[in-house]
């Protein structure tokens, strides 16, 4: 399992070849790679600031990682999360999934971004021609993270 | 003495990252949030109703009746918006 923030970019073709070097178990990889998105009404948006808690961040997305490999029969996985300043159209998180089957690899994937987005300790401000304003959690990220409670 | 941390927002609000503290006499994390409140101002704006306030002890998530001490890392910050 490989959990990194770093300030970095990132490569996916060479996480996932990184995931599945010298295995022969696994037969799919799901990957989810998050975008800075301007959802300003005036495409304002100028960067986007990612906090994070140093320690306890990667703590809580090891944590996440586990969870992910009791539920489901996954091979492997990584998460990358970026922090610092990043502009629109930058990545900002990959997730990817190793396992035997799609259906592992498809569901273990959501269940870590959706988990990632409501316990992981990452803030994002957004810098706008404006000013500056701290993001708001969603309700519809604590949904998509609940329903994985009801799934069993 | 406990490490405290304040991130994001609330650390922009209280104009404070950390600081070290005697919680020798404090013995939860509700009392420790009730004492930082009474030092007034925006630390009771930002702790005595603190809806939405999330808090750990030694990096795992804690509620207000976690036990606290000396030696503890305990930290403050508003709900989490990664990914």
């Amino acid at each position: 399992m490989k959990i990194a923030v770093q300030t970095e970019d990132f490569d996916l073709s060479r996480e996932t070849r990184r995931l599945c070097a010298g295995r022969k178990d696994v037969g799919a990889t799901v990957s989810f790679t998050g975008l800075v998105r301007d959802m300003s009404a005036d495409a304002s948006l100028l960067a986007l600031e990612l906090e994070h808690y140093p320690g306890m961040t990667e703590k809580a997305l090891g944590d996440i990682g586990n969870e992910a490999r009791q539920r489901w029969d996954i091979s492997d996985l990584t998460i990358i999360h970026r922090v610092g300043r990043l502009q629109p159209g930058d990545n900002i998180v990959l997730v990817i999934t190793a396992s035997a089957h799609r259906r592992e690899a498809f569901e273990a994937c959501e269940f870590l971004m959706d988990y990632l987005k409501t316990r992981a300790p990452f803030w994002k401000k957004e810098i706008t021609r404006d000013g500056e304003s701290w993001v708001a959690s969603r309700h519809s990220d604590a949904d998509a993270a609940e329903r994985w409670q009801h799934n069993d | 003495m406990a490490r405290i941390l304040y991130f994001a927002s609330l650390r922009e609000q209280l104009d404070c990252a950390s600081e070290t503290l005697d919680v020798a006499n404090i013995e939860t994390l509700g009392a420790l949030k009730q004492s930082l409140a009474e030092r007034g101002g925006a630390w009771q704006a930002a702790f005595s109703s603190p809806v939405g306030l999330l808090s750990s002890v030694n990096q795992q998530m804690a509620t207000d009746a976690a036990a606290i001490a000396n030696q503890d890392e305990i930290a403050f910050f508003p709900p989490v918006t990664g990914g």
